[in-house]
């Protein structure tokens, strides 16, 4: 046990809290229009309720506990029975094993709220709940087993994702595509974004979510090493790297910078040097930032005007496309110099790990894309995933909360 | 010269918008406003309070024109904000007695069109 690492993980705990509320719930919540945004809030807000409570009873067991088969962990921590002050050294041997249970728990919390982004101003509020936690359950549970739990099938592969591109970013990134498209676009949406209310609220977001990452990242190698040190320089290059390359993107194409497209750069950064930033040096992680920038530019400004479809804030073209970027770059860039208990990647001559990168993107490409069409249709016959039309023109905070964010008069 | 106030739903402005470039008129002041007509208000709740028919978010448009233009504008709007249920809006028209353009200080007809 080392109080230097249980300090730390307690603290990048707390940070990641932070990236769920008010992080990303303010930059979501900036993002829609004035008569939604109590729904994002409060979207994100209970998630962290409902997930808290779920990865207590049973969630981390499902997740981490002992192993079943390589794909699921059996019930045995339900409750956390057994989860308590001693190391479990399968995961982290300095640290109480209640503090890397708590530490994953954020985890747990934050990847659902990411695929609000796609459903955002449209979804009935009980059919968020209930998909929410059947998504929980039978997609992130299982893949958190896959990557991280001890005698998961692709941990025992040789899966490089030292923060969750797979697990957070890659998984939630394709939900949401696959939620938008079932969906279907929100009334009067046309190809173009429908104007933010409130940039302020999504630079402080945005903002809130870079300081948080350190925690999610740095906070990944569950110790107050060298490796975090490494984690958190990497992430803070990457994503300066991203932020000025979208802008630098956006003045050569349309002759000005935008905040917007600066944040939404950060994060796109943020999100790729997820799973790398413990295996690559900070000249990789500036490149990383550069590619993740200018593939989820393309997805977000290009692509998804061409197909049409409304992932309304994006959580696809920067969660999943930026989780793919930084999953295979980490088999291109890792280095066992950086991290001994990673590998080598393409550049120093490991083909096999980059390979592996690759398969895993797809496998959980594919597993992400059919729970939630089978999660979807469940809901959707029990509930109704979509708002009436008449309540989706007069906004969700009025029709799914009762409440008003802004009043127009006293 | 008549000025034409209109009450639309605020996610119709677009297409009334639209409409109204489509007949040449393209000068107006947008205000968004509460109001309550036929279509009732929801009901809110604070800390366990609850406040029933609150208004609703409206646009209010104001549009100067001259004569010649009033049918066409009230066919425009009228076009644009139409669903047919009720919360639609409501166009009225008032005369309009002068119209001064700051910039050049021409007056009445001169000063009312783009």
């Amino acid at each position: 046990m080392n109080s230097g690492d249980t300090a730390w993980v307690l603290m990048s705990t707390a940070s990641v809290l932070l990236m769920t509320i008010p992080g990303l719930a303010f930059f979501y919540g900036g993002l829609v229009r004035r008569k939604n945004v109590l729904s994002i809030l409060m979207q994100c807000f209970i998630i962290l309720c409902v997930i808290s409570i779920q990865w207590v009873l049973f969630g981390y067991s499902l997740a981490f506990g002992p192993d079943f088969h390589g794909i699921i962990g059996n019930l045995n921590w339900a409750g956390l029975r057994g989860v308590g002050p001693l190391p479990n050294p399968d995961y982290a041997a300095t640290i109480p094993h209640s503090v890397f249970m708590v530490f994953q728990m954020m985890f747990a919390v934050i990847t659902p709220a990411l695929i609000i982004g796609a459903y955002a101003e449209r979804v009935k509020f009980p059919a968020f709940l209930l998909f929410t936690i059947l998504w929980a359950t039978f997609v992130y549970d299982p893949l958190a087993h896959w990557v991280w739990g001890t005698g998961g099938w692709m941990k025992n592969l040789g899966a490089l994702d030292f923060a969750g591109g797979i697990v957070v970013h890659v998984s939630s990134g394709v939900s949401a595509l696959v939620l938008a498209i079932m969906l279907g676009r929100r009334i009067g949406y046309n190809h173009k974004p429908i104007r933010p209310h409130n940039l302020p609220f999504t630079v402080l977001g945005g903002a809130l979510l870079w300081f948080g990452w350190f925690g999610f990242n740095a906070g990944s190698a569950l110790a107050a090493d060298g490796i975090a040190a490494n984690a958190f320089i990497a992430t803070n290059t990457a994503t300066a790297a991203a932020g000025l390359t979208w802008a630098a993107i956006e003045w050569w194409q349309n002759g000005v910078p935008t905040i917007l497209g600066t944040v939404t750069g950060a994060v796109a950064g943020l999100v790729a040097i997820t799973p790398a930033c413990g295996f690559v040096n900070p000249m990789n992680a500036m490149l990383i930032g550069l590619m993740a920038a200018v593939i989820c530019y393309l997805a977000v400004a290009v692509i998804k005007a061409k197909l049409g479809y409304d992932d309304a804030l994006d959580a696809f073209g920067v969660h999943g496309v930026g989780g793919t970027v930084g999953t295979i770059a980490t088999g291109i860039f890792a280095q066992k110099a950086i991290n001994a208990a990673g590998n080598d990647g393409l550049l120093f001559g490991n083909v096999h790990q980059f390979l592996v990168q690759g398969f895993l993107v797809i496998v959980t490409v594919a597993f992400a894309a059919f729970m939630t069409f089978v999660i979807f249709k469940i809901v959707d016959a029990v509930i109704g995933m979509r708002v009436e039309e008449k309540n989706e023109i007069v906004g969700l905070d009025l029709t799914q909360q009762s409440e008003a964010a802004y009043t127009v008069i006293e | 010269m008549k000025l034409i106030i209109a009450i639309i739903q605020p996610h119709k402005l677009d297409s009334v918008k639209a409409a109204l470039e489509d007949v040449d008129v393209n000068l107006m002041t947008v205000t968004n406003v509460l109001g309550q007509g036929r279509q009732k208000g929801l009901t809110e709740i604070y800390r366990g309070a609850k406040e029933a028919g609150g208004l609703l978010n409206k646009i209010r448009l104001d549009i100067a024109v001259n004569d010649d233009f009033v049918e066409p504008t009230i066919a425009a709007i009228t076009k644009g904000a139409h669903t047919g249920d009720v919360g639609d809006g409501k166009i009225f028209v008032v005369d309009l007695a002068e119209c001064v353009r700051i910039s050049s200080a021409e007056r009445g007809c001169a000063a009312i069109g783009g």
